[in-house]
């Protein structure tokens, strides 16, 4: 079932002179399946936007559906949605709190009601889906390393079985390796359990990379909404919104400029070359 | 003159049992040379859980060596008697800003260091300002620190520490928490106390960028130093850079598939000037 937000806009303070417009009439249609990006500069509204994604925030005005119904309203389970649509914040890894590894994941799937044998079945499951290595299984969370730490907590989202699993820059503070393994291990979500993914991040590469569909925030509102190539065609916009464009499409525009025949569209390195290569062998 | 110089530097964890035994040792750090020297931009590179930060915290007494010698400014660390000279020698600045600040005021904060080191009063303002001009931030002197972005904030975490008249500073992953803007204000900061005001730099990072500009790169992996020269050395060889769990700048990774492909690029090349130019050449 579709997330649906209409007219949404979120005041925080209202009614004081430190009345923040944190989302400024966002109507968007998330279906199911699709792998989403979503970026934007600090504070263009995009942590406010997926909060409201699994009611953690109620819309000042406007309405948020799933299943056909709205969010807001008084006999609505919020609790049910939160089954359904899994959030893991930044640096997730600071919630880990049990003593051992699987415990740890065990608990979101305790906690929304699964018998124990239940719950550890899907944090089993949910262990092997992120690549979390097996002998580690019962390892304090401390002997972990960072990129352990964070494929663990998002297990324990993950052993709740959303269908859809939004994830607050996940490769923050991660070495290039991890970034790319967490990324691919998402990615692996998305193709293999038909996961929804909505990914919120800072790299503009990672998200020409992997995603889909790129939802850009600025101010509040939603600036762009698009496949990434589209999206990132509107490099001095994205500019002004504090964003930028990635490397290799940078690369590609400074020698169209230079006179080559370079596709301005390219978005990775690999894309990149490949274009570059044809320009020079090809003229 | 080196101003830091470890000497097959050894440093091992211990963990004991509840009876002071030994159960385990890991060592961090496998007999480490590193050398820099006054007014060097020194680069250290590593994946996590590589010994980069173990390394940092060899450099102003926080951790001793489990053998071999540290060197700081012809201190050694070991000394007892100099902890506070050689912690005044070598400032640090660590990852996360929100746990650097602790004044009210911009000012305030910045002023904290040389008043702990018993400066006089008219002195300590003098050096509150010009700190604040090297990374700036003087115009958000009377501001609160709450009410400023994390690229900000990491600078006056930066003034604080050159308030306090080091000869060299240490960044441990100073921007891994910022987003895009945020980074390149703070590694502008950074390039600037080079550039301008001679200071020697020991910046470590995952970022491959940040360190292009830099005189001299060390690689770490399992605590040893396993690569060691200057960026153009360095990010030729993206195979062993890739095997480490790094990555090389986005332009170098675009030269390199072009050279795979049979263009006749030379090696190392860092920025995207560089790159344009030298495909230039090859029409």
């Amino acid at each position: 079932m579709p997330l649906i937000l209409d007219h949404v806009c979120q005041v925080y303070n209202a009614d004081t002179e430190m009345s923040v417009r944190a989302l400024d009439d966002v109507s968007l249609i998330i279906p199911e399946g699709q792998f989403i990006g979503v970026i934007g500069h600090t504070g263009s509204g995009k942590s406010t936007l997926i909060q409201h994604l699994n009611g953690l925030i109620l819309p000042t005005s406007g309405s948020v559906y799933y299943n056909g119904q709205d969010i807001t309203d008084k006999d609505f389970d919020r609790k049910e949605l939160r089954k359904h649509v899994g959030l893991v914040f930044q640096y997730p890894e600071h919630q880990l709190f049990e003593t051992d590894v699987f415990t740890d994941v065990c608990f979101g799937p305790k906690n929304i009601g699964m018998s124990k044998k239940e719950a550890e079945l899907a944090a089993f499951d949910a262990l092997r889906k992120v690549g979390f290595p097996d002998d580690l299984y019962y390892a304090s969370v401390f002997e972990l390393s960072g990129g352990q730490k964070r494929r663990a907590a998002v297990a324990g989202v993950l052993a709740m079985k959303p269908d859809f699993l939004i994830l607050d820059e996940p490769t923050a503070g991660l070495d290039p390796v991890g970034r790319y393994e967490i990324l691919d291990m998402v990615s692996e979500l998305h193709r293999t359990a038909g996961i929804t993914i909505i990914l919120v991040s800072h790299s503009m590469e990672d998200v020409a990379m992997y995603v889909e569909r790129v939802i850009v925030m600025d101010k509040g509102r939603v600036a762009y909404d698009d496949v990434p190539r589209e999206v990132f065609s509107h490099s001095e916009e994205l500019e002004k919104m504090g964003l930028s464009i990635p490397e290799p499409s940078k690369i590609a525009r400074q020698l169209i400029k230079a006179g080559l025949n370079v596709d301005p569209g390219v978005l990775t390195s690999g894309e990149a070359a490949d274009s570059i290569y044809k320009a020079l062998m090809y003229r | 003159m080196d101003i830091v110089k470890a000497d097959n530097l050894v440093f091992e964890y211990i963990r004991r049992d509840d009876e002071g035994n030994p159960v385990d040792v890991t060592t961090a750090l496998d007999h480490v040379n590193i050398d820099v020297k006054q007014g060097e931009f020194v680069g250290i590179l590593g994946h996590n859980g590589s010994g980069k930060s173990t390394f940092a915290k060899h450099l102003n007494a926080i951790l001793y060596p489990t053998e071999g010698t540290v060197i700081v400014d012809g201190m050694n660390t070991t000394d007892e008697s100099r902890v506070w000279d050689v912690r005044s020698t070598a400032g640090m600045v660590f990852q996360n800003p929100d746990n650097q600040i602790i004044g009210q005021v911009v000012e305030e904060d910045v002023g904290f260091g040389p008043e702990n080191l018993g400066v006089p009063t008219a002195e300590i303002w003098s050096r509150v300002e010009e700190s604040l001009r090297a990374v700036g931030m003087l115009e958000f002197r009377y501001k609160s620190p709450g009410k400023l972005s994390g690229g900000q904030k990491q600078r006056v975490s930066i003034a604080g520490v050159l308030a306090m008249h080091p000869k060299c500073i240490i960044l441990d992953e100073p921007t891994a928490m910022l987003d895009p803007s945020g980074r390149k204000e703070v590694v502008r900061a950074i390039r600037g106390l080079n550039d301008v005001e001679k200071m020697t730099v020991i910046l470590i990072t995952h970022y491959m960028d940040e360190v292009v500009h830099a005189d001299r790169i060390f690689v770490m992996d399992k605590g040893r130093v396993v690569m060691h020269g200057t960026p153009r050395e360095i990010f030729s060889q993206v195979e062993q850079l890739e095997s480490l769990r790094l990555d090389v700048p986005g332009p170098t990774r675009i030269a390199w598939e072009l050279k795979k492909k049979g263009i006749p690029l030379p090696d190392g090349i860092l920025t995207c000037e560089e790159l344009v130019k030298e495909i230039q050449k090859c029409r």
